[in-house]
């Protein structure tokens, strides 16, 4: 039992450290999943993880795989895109989505390019799928920091952000804070899709957000329970996915998104909150 | 009777289109006020402006005697997303907004307000459940309760009754008219005709710009009503820029 569950993570280095990583990735990326599905913005989420390639592809162009250098490119990246097709969708009357979906297309084709342009495809592929068994120190201090700061700011922001999700014309007669509770937001989903693509890859970092959310909402009904739930699901997905990468001698960020993807179609099937098996199986009604 | 808000030649719109034209009125204390007029007069629009949430085109809003603060404001149920997982005791907390700001917690005399509130309109027992299973009157007896809450001296309500029940309406007017009697000022936006001739003194026809405002009585006439409908028709979306400024 040892063997297999413990072992892998006493004997080597490099998994303590993709352990790490990803525990600290998932706490904090859960629960902005949880915010980005409320807000029914999930798709965005994927939008931007692929607006964020270009960014970290020029930043591995200039320094090469340097953690800083992708990550603040990423970040510069994302945030532009997230910036541009607001602010176009406000100036032109068109939906935020249709600009943004054009915006992260552009984005990607232009990340792919350069990248195929000058490196090998293993770069791409180190890019868009990550290497959490490669983390070394300075990742896990970026993760870390990325993972502490959403904490913060989550806590600070949430009865704005709870709000201007549910009713953003409350909090616009009450307060002058809706813009920036909507810009931060977009921040935290922004460096988050970015400490998340070191470990898991652009493609992949989508995924601890939105899955453990969308699963969340079969089990718990409050929104607290919703953030708990999402955040302890990511981490112990995050621990079976990594010892089935190395069991298995899987890549790791695929191996962690099908672990809380298998989680998901369970709860979908098995989940008290509306799931499948307790629809089926409630009687037709109440009686008077 | 005092000003609250002055309304000095005041344009509303979006993207350089007016919702609102030219529209020049005062709202005193003490009004009850109902805003009438066909779909896309400009009626929402002018609450949204009055709260503060739209800048004006041109023109301006003067406030006397309030503060933005001491506004609150309902707005249409269908703007409030009802899948959101927050309980009833919750959402009417959030009327001490001004108290709490967007961090503090709710002191305990905060908190047996939001209690009376929930008890006044009806909705003891159901603190703890989600908006989410309510119907859409017990809804709109939640957001009255958040306004109860807020105790702001003027209030807007953006179409209160519609998709309503009967006894929800009739709760919902009663305390209309308490708000009145305290000398609180409403302005409501309302579509049901009879209603407005019944509780509502005052009356704000809007078709894009003000066909007639004052008494019901004088305001409600067959002649300013057809005009209305005939003025809303009538609205050319290429229009030339407005040569009155």
């Amino acid at each position: 039992m040892f063997e297999y569950l413990i072992a892998p993570f006493a004997e080597f280095a490099f998994m303590q450290k993709a352990l790490i990583g990803c525990f600290a990735i998932a706490m904090s990326a859960a629960p902005v999943g949880v915010f980005l599905m409320l807000r029914r913005m999930s798709l965005t989420g994927d939008a931007m993880a692929h607006a964020i390639l270009p960014g970290a592809a020029i930043g591995y162009l200039v320094a090469g795989l340097s953690i800083e250098a992708m990550t603040l490119g990423g970040i510069l990246a994302g945030s532009f895109v997230a910036l541009v097709a607001g602010f176009v969708s406000r100036l032109t009357q068109v939906n935020e989505d249709s600009s943004l979906a054009a915006f992260y297309l552009i984005s990607l084709a232009a990340g792919v390019l350069i990248i195929s342009a000058s490196g090998s495809q293993v770069d791409l592929l180190h890019v868009l799928f990550g290497s959490a068994l490669a983390l070394n120190n300075e990742a896990l201090v970026l993760l870390a920091s990325i993972s502490s700061l959403t904490l913060i700011l989550l806590a600070l922001l949430f009865r704005p952000l709870v709000v201007e999700c549910m009713d953003r014309q409350f909090l616009q007669s009450v307060s002058g804070l809706s813009p920036l509770a909507h810009m931060c937001f977009l921040i935290l989903v922004v460096i988050n899709l970015v400490g998340g693509f070191n470990a898991l890859g652009t493609l992949m970092s989508v995924g601890m957000m939105i899955l453990p959310a969308a699963l969340a909402r079969y089990w718990v009904r409050t929104l607290d329970s919703m953030l708990l739930c999402a955040s302890l699901t990511a981490v112990l997905c995050s621990y079976v996915g990594l010892l089935l990468s190395y069991h298995a001698a899987w890549p790791a960020g695929p191996s962690i998104i099908l672990v809380l993807g298998l989680c998901y179609v369970a709860s979908l099937v098995l989940g008290p909150q509306g799931g499948i098996v307790n629809k089926l199986s409630r009687p037709r009604h109440l009686s008077a | 009777m005092s000003t609250l808000l002055e309304l000095n030649n005041l344009t509303l719109g979006y993207d350089l289109h007016p919702a609102v034209h030219h529209l020049s009125m005062q709202i005193q204390q003490g009004d009850l006020m109902a805003v009438i007029g066909p779909n896309g007069a400009g009626k929402s629009t002018l609450l949204k402006a009055l709260v503060g949430q739209i800048s004006p085109l041109s023109g301006e809003i003067v406030r006397h005697s309030i503060t933005k603060e001491q506004t609150a404001y309902l707005p249409q149920l269908s703007q409030v997303d009802r899948t959101f997982p927050i309980t009833v005791h919750e959402m009417v907390s959030l009327g001490a907004w001004s108290k709490t700001g967007p961090f503090g917690r709710l002191r305990s005399k905060d908190r047996r307000k939001v209690q009376n509130a929930i008890v006044q309109l009806g909705l003891e027992g159901f603190e703890q459940r989600l908006i989410g299973s309510l119907s859409g009157g017990q809804m709109q007896r939640v957001l009255f309760a958040r306004l109860v809450v807020q105790e702001a001296e003027l209030i807007l309500l953006d179409e209160p009754f519609t998709g309503i029940d009967s006894r929800t309406s009739a709760d919902l007017l009663a305390l209309i008219h308490a708000w009145h009697r305290r000398g609180k000022t409403v302005v409501a936006v309302l579509h049901d005709f009879e209603q407005v001739r019944q509780h509502f003194p005052r009356c704000l026809l809007l078709s894009r710009q003000a066909i007639a405002v004052g008494d019901t009585e004088t305001v409600m006439t067959p002649p300013n009503l057809q005009r209305a409908r005939k003025l809303n028709e009538a609205f050319d979306e290429h229009a030339d820029f407005c040569a009155h400024h």
